[in-house]
C-alpha cells in the first residue's frame, strides 16, 4: 500500500494538469528503508511528448547525487497518461528498475485539449513493479505525515 | 588507483550489494569487461548483445553522459569516477 500525504498528493495531480496533454513526471523521495513519500520533486520531461517521459540524463544524474547525499531513495516515481488509463503501459513495465518503488500513474485522459474543467478529475493509481510484474496496491491518503492516522482538525488548547 | 564504478540499487545483486566497486581498463568496453569478470552477469546488464549500451541504463564518466562521449568507446583512466544509473522513462 501507497500511503502518501494530501499535500503531496495534490502536487502530483497539479503537476499532471499544468503538463498536460504532454506528460508529466518526477519522484518522490523519502528517507532509505522508510517507504514514506516526502520530498516532491517534479521532473522535467526531456521528451516533452504526450506519449513518452524521459528524465534529461543530467537531471537524473543530479537527482540521484542529491538523494544520495541526504541518504533517500526514490519512493514514489510518478507520471502521467494524458490519453489513456493510469496503468503501466508496456513500455512503462520494460523501464521500470526501482523494486521499491511505488509507481504512481496518473490519468488526464478525460481531460481533452485543456484541464481545469468541470468533472475532469485525474486518476490516480499506485503500482508495484517487479521483474516484469505488475501489481496494483491501495492508496492511502493522510493529510499529513506528522499526525498519522488523526483526524484532520486538531484543536491545540 | 584504480576506476571507481557506483552501482544503482537493481545491479547490486551481481555485486554482492556493494554500492561501489572498482575496475580498470582504457575505455569503458574494456573496464565492463573487466567489472563482468569480478562480478559476473553486470555486462549483460548493460550491453545489449549487439554490443551496444542498453537504452534502459544510463553511464556516466566524470559526470558526463557517455552517449555524448563515444559511449562505450569512452576513454577512461585510472582516478575516474564512472556513474550507472538506470534511465527513468515510459510512455503510453
Amino acid at each position: 500500500m501507497l500511503r502518501i500525504d494530501r499535500a503531496t498528493y495534490d502536487a502530483i495531480v497539479a503537476h499532471a494538469r499544468e503538463d498536460h496533454p504532454d506528460e508529466a513526471c518526477g519522484v518522490v523521495a523519502g528517507p532509505e528503508g522508510s517507504d514514506r513519500p516526502e520530498r516532491f520533486i517534479p521532473m522535467l520531461n526531456a521528451a516533452r511528448s504526450p506519449t513518452f517521459y524521459e528524465f534529461d540524463s543530467a537531471d537524473l544524474l543530479r537527482l540521484y547525487r542529491d538523494m544520495d547525499d541526504r541518504d533517500e531513495e526514490a519512493v514514489v516515481v510518478y507520471h502521467s497518461h494524458t490519453a489513456t488509463e493510469a496503468y503501466p503501459s508496456r513500455t512503462d513495465v520494460s523501464y521500470a528498475s526501482e523494486p521499491n518503488a511505488h509507481y504512481v500513474l496518473v490519468s488526464t485522459r478525460h481531460h481533452g485539449e485543456r484541464t481545469g474543467l468541470e468533472g475532469d478529475d485525474v486518476e490516480f493509481r499506485s503500482f508495484r513493479i517487479v521483474d516484469g510484474q505488475v501489481s496494483e496496491e491501495d492508496v492511502e491518503v493522510v493529510e499529513s505525515y506528522l499526525f498519522g492516522h488523526s483526524p484532520t482538525t486538531v484543536v491545540y488548547d | 588507483m584504480a576506476i571507481e564504478v557506483r552501482i544503482p540499487t537493481i545491479l547490486r545483486t551481481h555485486t554482492g550489494g556493494n554500492k561501489t566497486v572498482e575496475g580498470s581498463g582504457d575505455t569503458l568496453a574494456a573496464l565492463v569487461d573487466d567489472l563482468d569478470a569480478k562480478h559476473p552477469g553486470l555486462k549483460g546488464r548493460l550491453v545489449t548483445e549487439e554490443g551496444k549500451l542498453h537504452r534502459f541504463v544510463n553511464v556516466y564518466v566524470n559526470d558526463e553522459d557517455v552517449r555524448f562521449t563515444g559511449a562505450l568507446d569512452t576513454q577512461v583512466k585510472d582516478g575516474d569516477s564512472v556513474t550507472i544509473l538506470p534511465a527513468v522513462a515510459g510512455g503510453c
